[in-house]
């Protein structure tokens, strides 16, 4: 087993991650961090998101606006003081952004342009054309290069929290290459390991979106919030789920129905006037609805519905949304320019995350969490579009620098437990890698997929989650019995597989749990027996934690500053 | 189940533990009509030899991780549609790098060579976050936005004859991506990049063969950022132009 120490050690190098790094070096000139990453920092999820990055930047807009409208998407759920700190710092992170050199669109007078997006009052969206993420990621992998003392450990996957004398003081990892465990030793830990649609079986995620982090918080006994909220996008390409972004409506594209209706206008779904650009939950609520009246599309792989740009003309869709247009015509055979692009809600993103205060800190010293990983809370029951790019720069950002404060405050402990722990899992892994057992990784995956999806779809009910959940509980008892044919210690993805499912299970079952017990619909949780809001019984945060015998659910308050709760409408 | 359609891969596998040298194995894997070849390694993966390793993510070509060669040529293989290929298809790890294990390939000396030509912004004096952005129009956008498009996949790298014989060309992405800084107009990095561009294994050893401009699947177009380039460093280096930017 290899040693290694750093003041802080990081797990995840995406948008958050980059950010919290470059964060805790400039707060602390002496101060490194270990970027601990299971793939190439630039090549993080991150760099999927397209549409744009929320920060108010227009004198006809204003903070308060920008708070307001996160509340309502978040269907009130949200805490305010984070929101109120959120909004604050976005305009500043997104300049600083700018400063890193993210080439963000222009308007003509060379000030930074913004786009409309679903749920916010008014242009709020800075935007790289349709290709946000990617830019802002490589601007900030570039920018972390700058800095020798962010130390990265590029493909090394972390298995567990170290924990001393109740702090967490660093990660066991193994470098994927050599099959090697280090214990990476630090004084505080940030986790940035993205959410985990891949529970799901059709998703926008990319495949390394399995609840790492979530797992490792949950297991080293940290709550999970909020897990229940999943966000389905309504725009996702049949077969594959590849996203197209909600900025293609945002330019002032239509879905129609297979009545040829704009069916969001047409009947009463909720999003009033905003039309195409009502929130993702209620957007993908009423496709559904659509595909039950019999007015969908019927297609290989489902119903689905139409995304119309074509009037939006040849010239704007190059302009604004070229990658949308190179997806379709790649993925499906399909030009935007001339014809309509076959769309469906899609598992998108995890409103719920990993429990921490305004800092990323969490309830476990010396942990702290950032970016969908985390549920801080900023999103609530529901997230609004590009709100969560910003979430992973301002509160990468505020954790980075908690962090740093944390391990300049405290000393390094004797060491002893925390390697013990490491060489512990030096075995496991080294047991993992040649076991032998009756249930397939592959099989046990797609049956999770399929426990998720028809427990916690886009409309749930009390039956169809218990099943889910009993479901999750029996496949937590096959993994333990699951056979590894790869014996190498040489890049074996066998064990990462392996790993990596262990954490969808765990993070599976806080989802369906928490669900089961919302016996209301709130925002992105919608159930079929329970159809309306109860504040007085559940406006309040769900709250997991692992237990030896299964999980415990319980709740906690959100927290109020100057908005009352409203009825949901636009 | 939807239809499928058997198609032969002969997938490069080395394990260093137990080859001697790589070799190649056959599978035989049921695709869908829409499937792409990453779709065929991971139904190999899951339901054939989970031994298999390739390193893949997004499969939306834009993560940069999937990139190999596919009947000789280097592609992305979320976009490498088995329904173009016919007969037996060829998956081997992408050419000019060390293999680590089967379809995975040694990325050091790229990331490396990322890092060498200082691709951030560097200026003399920095503004206040608090006054803004700088202004940028968007024609001094457009003049580097093409080669700030890079997904770092290095099939380019792959592809580039002269890396075939010296493996310590700078090469196409990193050339690009200096070429990206220096012509952003926010940017007084030039003179900073200027030796390592024109060091002995610097843009000067490109051969002009345009091969990495056609596979790179973003149109980033290397090739013509290096001739850019090259112009501009030798008017520089005759005094021409001084050593910052032009715009």
């Amino acid at each position: 087993m290899e040693v290694s120490r750093h003041d802080i050690v990081l797990v995840g190098g995406g948008g958050a991650g980059l950010r919290a790094a470059i964060a805790a070096v400039e707060a602390s000139p002496s101060l490194s961090v270990a970027c601990v990453s299971k793939l190439y920092p630039m090549r993080s999820h991150t760099v999927s998101a397209e549409g744009g990055a929320a920060g108010v930047a227009r004198d006809d807009d204003n903070l308060d606006l920008h708070a307001y409208d996160t509340l309502k998407g978040s269907d009130f759920l949200a805490d305010q003081d984070a929101v109120e700190i959120f909004v604050a710092a976005a305009p500043k992170e997104l300049v600083q952004l700018e400063r890193w050199g993210c080439p963000w669109s222009r308007e003509k007078d060379g000030r930074v342009a913004v786009r409309a997006f679903g749920g916010m009052t008014t242009k709020r969206t800075w935007y790289a054309t349709d290709k946000t993420g990617f830019h802002m990621l490589h601007a900030l992998f570039q920018t972390s290069l700058k800095y020798d003392r962010i130390v990265r450990y590029d493909e090394y996957f972390a298995t567990k929290i170290l924990v001393e004398n109740g702090r967490a003081v660093g990660v066991a990892a193994f470098d994927m290459r050599t099959g090697k465990m280090h214990a990476m030793l630090g004084r505080s830990v940030i986790l940035c390991t993205g959410g985990a649609g891949r529970i799901f079986p059709f998703t926008t995620n990319a495949a390394v979106k399995t609840g790492d982090g979530m797992a490792l918080a949950y297991r080293a006994g940290v709550g999970l919030k909020d897990m229940e909220f999943v966000q389905y996008h309504p725009t996702g390409l049949p077969g594959t789920g590849i996203l197209i972004t909600e900025a293609s409506r945002g330019e002032g594209g239509y879905l129609k129905n297979n009545k040829g209706e704009r069916f969001l206008i047409e009947y009463d779904y909720g999003v009033g006037g905003k039309a195409e650009l009502g929130p993702r939950d209620m957007v993908s609520r009423a496709e559904m609805r659509e595909f039950q009246a019999g007015r969908g599309f019927k297609g290989p792989y489902g119903d689905y519905v139409h995304l119309e740009l074509m009037h939006l003309g040849e010239e704007k869709i190059n302009e604004r949304i070229p990658f949308v247009r190179e997806l379709a015509k790649n993925y499906v055979g399909i030009d935007p320019v001339f014809e309509p692009i076959p769309v469906r809600p899609v598992a998108h993103y995890m409103m719920g995350g990993v429990d921490t205060d305004l800092n990323g800190a969490t309830e476990l010293p010396g942990l702290f969490a950032a970016g969908e990983a985390a549920c801080v809370s900023i999103n609530g029951a529901n997230r609004l579009g590009s709100n969560s790019l910003t979430e992973c720069l301002v509160f990468g950002a505020r954790s980075g620098i908690a962090a740093a404060e944390y391990a300049a405050g405290s000393t390094s402990g004797d060491e002893k437990s925390a390697l013990e722990q490491a060489r512990s899992e030096e075995s496991r892994l080294e047991r993992l890698r040649g076991k032998h057992g009756g249930e397939k990784i592959a099989q046990i995956r797609r049956e999770l997929n399929l426990a998720t999806e028809s427990g916690c779809g886009v409309f749930r009910e009390e039956e169809s989650m218990r099943a889910g959940l009993d479901t999750v509980v029996q496949l937590k008892g096959r993994y333990a019995d699951i056979g590894l044919t790869d014996r190498s210690v040489i890049f074996n993805t066998e064990v990462v597989q392996a790993l990596e499912l262990g954490n969808m299970i765990d993070i599976a079952e806080t989802v369906v749990l928490s669900a089961l017990h919302r016996r209301e619909s709130r925002g992105a949780h919608t159930r079929t027996d329970y159809p309306t809001r109860n504040d007085g019984e559940f406006w309040k945060h769900s709250l997991v934690k692992f237990a030896a015998d299964g999980p415990r659910l319980s709740y906690k308050p959100v927290k109020k500053t100057r908005w009352e709760l409203e009825e949901r409408k636009y | 189940m939807a239809e499928t359609k058997l198609y032969k891969f002969e997938v490069l596998r080395f394990r260093p533990e137990s080859d001697k040298e790589p070799v190649f194995e056959t599978y035989e894997v049921p695709c869908m009509e829409d499937w792409v070849v990453l779709d065929a390694l991971n139904a190999i993966k899951d339901d054939i030899d989970p031994t298999l390793s390739h390193r893949w993510s997004c499969r939306m070509g834009v993560c940069g991780s999937c990139g190999m060669l596919v009947n000789g040529r280097p592609i992305l293989t979320c976009a490498a549609f088995v329904r173009n290929y016919s007969g037996t298809i060829r998956v081997e790890p992408l050419s000019n790098f060390p293999i680590v294990r089967d379809l995975v390939v040694d990325l050091e000396s790229f990331i490396d060579k990322i890092k060498s030509v200082k691709p951030w912004i560097i200026r003399k004096l920095e503004k206040d976050l608090a006054d803004g952005e700088y202004r940028q129009s968007p024609e001094q956008l457009e003049e580097f936005k093409q080669y700030s498009m890079c997904i770092n996949c290095a099939l380019c790298y792959a592809a580039c004859p002269v890396l075939a014989s010296e493996p310590e060309f700078l090469g196409p992405a990193a050339i690009a991506l200096a070429h990206r800084y220096n012509l952003d107009s926010r940017d007084e990095g030039n003179a900073e990049r200027f030796d390592t561009l024109n060091a002995g294994d610097g843009l000067w050893g490109c051969s002009y063969a345009n091969e990495c401009s056609q596979v790179c699947p973003k149109h980033v177009d290397p090739a013509m950022a290096i001739q850019q380039a090259k112009l501009t460093d030798a008017l520089q280096w005759v005094h021409v132009l001084p050593k910052k930017n032009f715009t």
